[in-house]
């Protein structure tokens, strides 16, 4: 057991460092690929890691995204950069707090409904905000990031989220998470304070999807708020862990890397055609593949060895 | 004996209708006590306001001489109330014993990991199920399904047990098997409150037992005594029985 865990970490540490190495040896546009493509992977690991177990589909990353986003471009000039990161999971935290309080005990649709209005709120909000009070629309980022910097920082991001997800499930949290997925009822019975777990997973979620939104903020170097809340950034996340499997610590990587790739290059050869085909992909996902690659190939390699045991056996399953 | 539920002047209200009115009774600590009543009496609304689920409209719910009415599930649950459910709850993607651990991990002891496992396995031989334990919860029968929710809600160590006619459904020797349990369990001096419509597991099990009707109570005693009682015949049965 401790050395399977053993052979994992070897594995794992050796994945990261040669990930880390990639900007040595690969061009720039790999770099920019690469700065896509693990933003995609931290958010969808972490739009997973609440929405997997509790079943709340959020339509809410791009209101934190975004916000991590802002608070870079409006604090970049004033604080050092470190800072500015603390401050902006700080403010995502706290959104997510006032969010969460208000709304956890929302179930199943209306949910969703309110997740995507809180983006276009938050969106409609920071619009309002600097049309009427600052007087301009967009806003520059100069910070001198360069993309490797960037790049090395969602890496990092990556790997502490996968880590942490990995710990989580197999904490008393994670447990918590799968009961209220099951049945909130016998959860509350059995003595789980159900707002406050959904609140302390929904938090932290909203806290490294923020982080994702800041750090990659300086990338754009002028940023608006239909850049930045561009609800486009939710679909892609959800599509994304419900691919590969929302509730598999490893299902929303495998499902970001080969859609982002996709969209990537449906963007850059249909540009016209592209939101058809997204909006395509994702019925095609929820209807093929409704709880992901990983849980569908599971029930294969499943049936394939009840099809080798007795015929009374899998007659019984049928 | 000391009194470990005393329920007064509980009414609930769910828009116009009155579901439960100005009930009152108690019960003491090692005592199995019945909740009797025709359909529709209110029984699962009184099990429902004891444990959390719902809170009363008025009146007072007092464990072990503290107040809990209106609070939520979880934190009653800590406060010693454990439950099964009229229709079984089952949680089915997990095994067996996480099941079973679940009570353990979230209520009053906070067990975890290998000790947490080993109480479960307990739990489960005491109900019968201990050689099932790795098993998905969803792949159980009806029987053992009910079986493993007694052995949750056993788990938590409860001072008071509340079975919602955890005993409903079951065949002869299920029902045997059943109210050997539930005995089992008296003479360990859990206190339990059973709302039950088989009157052979009534009679075995109930040194005393309140009869609602209507949300209302109308008798409240000894079960022999109660089941003779015409009010109470009147309500099962109708006037001309009584």
């Amino acid at each position: 057991m401790t050395l399977k865990h053993l052979g994992f970490a070897i594995f794992f540490l050796a994945l990261l460092a040669a990930l880390a190495c990639l900007p040595l040896y690969a061009g720039e546009y790999a770099v920019t690929l690469m700065i896509g493509m693990t933003g995609y992977v931290v958010m969808a690991t972490a739009w997973g890691l609440f929405s997997g177990p509790t079943r709340y589909v959020s339509l809410a990353t791009v209101a934190f995204f975004g916000i991590g986003a802002y608070t870079v471009s409006v604090l970049s000039e004033v604080l050092p950069y470190a800072l500015v990161l603390v401050a902006a999971a700080l403010v995502g935290l706290a959104v997510a707090l006032v969010v969460g309080l208000a709304t956890l005990r929302l179930a199943g649709v209306y949910f969703v409904i309110f997740s995507f209005g809180l983006a276009e709120l938050v969106r409609q909000l920071v619009t309002w905000y600097e049309v009427n009070i600052t007087g301009t629309l967009g806003r520059y980022i100069f910070l001198p990031v360069t993309p490797e910097g960037i790049y090395w920082q969602l890496l990092g991001l990556a790997a502490a989220t996968i880590l942490f997800s990995w710990a989580i499930g197999r904490s008393r949290l994670g447990l918590a998470l799968k009961v209220i997925g099951d049945d909130e009822v016998v959860a509350s019975h059995c003595g789980i304070n159900i707002a406050g777990v959904k609140l302390a997973l929904f938090s932290i979620s909203a806290v490294i999807i923020t982080l994702v939104g800041a750090i990659q903020a300086p990338r754009w170097t002028y940023i608006e708020p239909s850049i930045v809340f561009n609800p486009t950034t939710s679909f892609l996340t959800l599509i994304m862990a419900l691919l590969g499997g929302a509730n598999r610590l490893w299902g929303p990587l495998l499902g970001a890397i080969p859609l982002f790739l996709l969209f990537e290059w449906l963007s850059a050869n249909f540009p016209n055609h592209y939101p058809i085909i997204l909006g395509l992909i994702f019925i095609a996902i929820v209807f093929v593949l409704p709880k992901g690659v990983l849980a569908a190939v599971e029930t294969m390699v499943s049936r394939r060895s009840a099809a080798k045991a007795p015929a009374a056996v899998s007659e019984a399953t049928r | 004996m000391s009194e470990i539920l005393a329920l007064s002047g509980i009414t609930k209200r769910f828009g116009g209708l009155t579901a439960v009115n100005d009930l009152s009774f108690s019960l003491n600590a090692g005592e199995v006590m019945g909740l009797l009543g025709p359909n529709g009496s209110g029984k699962t609304t009184v099990m429902n306001m004891i444990s959390g689920f719902f809170a009363p409209t008025q009146g007072v719910i007092a464990l072990k001489g503290e107040p809990i009415q209106g609070l939520s599930p979880h934190r009653i649950a800590r406060k010693g109330v454990a439950r099964t459910f009229q229709l079984v709850r089952a949680l089915p993607s997990l095994t067996v014993a996480e099941n079973v651990e679940t009570a353990l991990a979230f209520g009053r002891h906070k067990l975890w990991g290998s000790a947490a496992r080993e109480r479960a396995l307990h739990h489960l031989q005491e109900v019968g199920l201990a050689q099932r334990a790795d098993e998905k919860a969803s792949d159980l029968t009806y029987i053992d399904q009910k079986r493993m929710e007694l052995a949750r809600a056993l788990a938590a160590e409860p001072d008071l047990l509340l079975l919602d006619e955890w005993l409903a459904g079951l065949n002869p020797t299920e029902l045997r098997t059943g109210i050997d349990l539930i005995r089992s369990l008296e003479r360990r001096g859990t206190t339990i409150l059973l709302v039950e419509h088989v009157m052979d597991a009534i009679r075995a099990l109930c040194g005393r037992c309140v009869v609602m009707n209507a949300g209302r109570k109308i008798a409240d005693g000894p079960t022999d005594d109660v089941l003779r009682d015409p009010d109470v015949v009147r309500a099962y049965l109708g006037d001309d029985h009584a």
